[in-house]
């Protein structure tokens, strides 16, 4: 594998991850358990969908075939998303798609605050604009993990429940392979293992605070960083490509 | 040819689309100028990564230098150095509160606000200081939505990145 093709598919996988993330929370939008969460997700949605475009751009720049974003979000097929496992899981209730973000958050907060340092000058700028709006999403994913966690005898069960689903995917989110190993050596990827510790950390400070405990079966589903994904993620690209599918030069 | 403080003065009367009191120069998204030969190169950077009105502040540029007989231009996006608040004219932030929208405090000062702490915002409306934060997500992705707990009108909080 050559440096190039390890970058076009570092940039795909934390793009294809921001953009099927926002999808899924998107689902929300005019479903939201209140106003103010229904606006709130929908913010994030944008704010992932963004940082996801600006990913894509550049990923095209890097693969040089005169593909642009909307080719690579709309014209690529399952097998070609290496998407994390976690971002497509299903919304679930509220609480569940709180936890799942709140994972998300918590990754993404001490990834790109350490993407900032790369040698990748462009990778390095989005990790700067990103690391803004991450901060704020993690503050408010936090603050509801908790509240609904240590909140009635309902929220706290459904919490748990969430927690209980989703953890096991956690763990592929930090897995590595030859496109790591090629872009650490020069000083453009993030090794996934100096994050590692202060995911868990932080994870098991909100969850400790939020009064739910981590399923005692460590068994954790990978899968993604060879593309091969749940049954949620065909669904998921079945509705978000379908226009762009069914009319492809249309212009906006 | 026009001078590059002539395009700028020109881009300066573009108003942000979903702010319209304020222009996108005193937002700070108007970057630089570049001119070279009779090519013109417009530098922009975001607000938010995801900030729709990026789009149209880039057709109003270019249909704005069209209408002056600049015909050959480039709008380039910059991420880096990232947009703050900070940027924002102290003047541009008066505009603000006349419009309703409390204007960002200092990057540095704004964390106590939103974390629900401590310092409390002033109502655009009224002036009082006894005000809460509903959301930390508001009517567009820069704003947290506040309320007036004296005049009890709800109120935008341009937040500071
Ligand atoms: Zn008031």
């Amino acid at each position: 594998m050559t440096k190039q093709e390890a970058l076009f598919n570092y940039c795909l996988r934390l793009a294809d991850t921001s953009l099927i993330l926002a999808q899924r929370n998107a689902e929300w939008c005019g479903h939201g358990p209140f106003l103010e969460e229904d606006l709130a997700l929908t913010n994030l949605s944008l704010d992932l969908i963004g940082q996801a475009n600006s990913i894509y751009q550049y990923a095209a720049q890097v693969e040089g075939k005169a593909r642009n974003e909307d080719d690579l979000a709309y014209h690529r097929s399952e097998r070609e998303f290496l998407n994390t496992l976690i971002a497509e899981q299903s919304n679930g209730d509220y609480a569940k798609t709180i936890l799942r973000q709140f994972f998300c958050d918590t990754f993404d907060f001490y990834f790109y605050a350490e993407l900032v340092k790369s040698k990748d000058e462009t990778l390095s700028a989005i990790a700067e604009k990103s690391i803004k709006e991450i901060t704020y999403h993690l503050r408010h994913t936090s603050s509801w993990v908790e509240r609904l966690g240590d909140g009635t005898e309902e929220s706290h069960t459904r919490m748990q429940d969430a927690l209980n689903e989703i953890w096991r995917f956690t763990g592929e989110m930090f897995e590595m392979n030859e496109v790591d190993t090629i872009l650490i050596k020069e000083g453009i990827a993030v090794d996934l293992n100096s994050i590692k510790s202060k995911w868990e950390s932080k994870s098991k400070e909100i969850l400790d605070r939020a009064t739910i405990k981590i399923p005692a079966n460590a068994f954790m589903q990978r899968g993604s960083r060879e593309a091969k994904h749940t049954e949620h993620l065909g669904f998921i690209l079945a509705e978000m490509q379908s226009l762009p599918r069914a009319l492809p030069d249309a212009k906006w | 040819m026009l001078s590059k403080e002539q395009i700028t003065s020109l881009l300066s009367a573009i108003p942000d689309p979903e702010i319209p009191v304020i222009n996108i120069k005193e937002l700070g998204v108007l970057r630089d100028v570049v001119v070279n030969g009779n090519e013109v190169e417009i530098i922009i950077t975001p607000t938010y990564s995801g900030c729709p009105a990026m789009k149209q502040i880039e057709d109003d540029i270019i249909s704005s230098l069209e209408r002056n007989g600049i015909e050959n231009v480039k709008v380039k996006m910059v991420y880096h150095p990232a947009w703050t608040t900070d940027w924002i004219t102290d003047e541009a932030k008066e505009k603000l509160r006349k419009y309703g929208i409390a204007p960002p405090e200092k990057t540095t000062a704004d964390k106590g606000a939103l974390m629900g702490k401590k310092r409390a915002l002033e109502c655009p409306r009224c002036g009082s200081k006894n005000t809460v934060m509903i959301s930390q997500f508001g009517s567009t992705a820069c704003k947290a939505l506040f309320q007036c707990s004296d005049c009890k009108e709800p109120f935008d909080y341009f937040k500071c990145i």
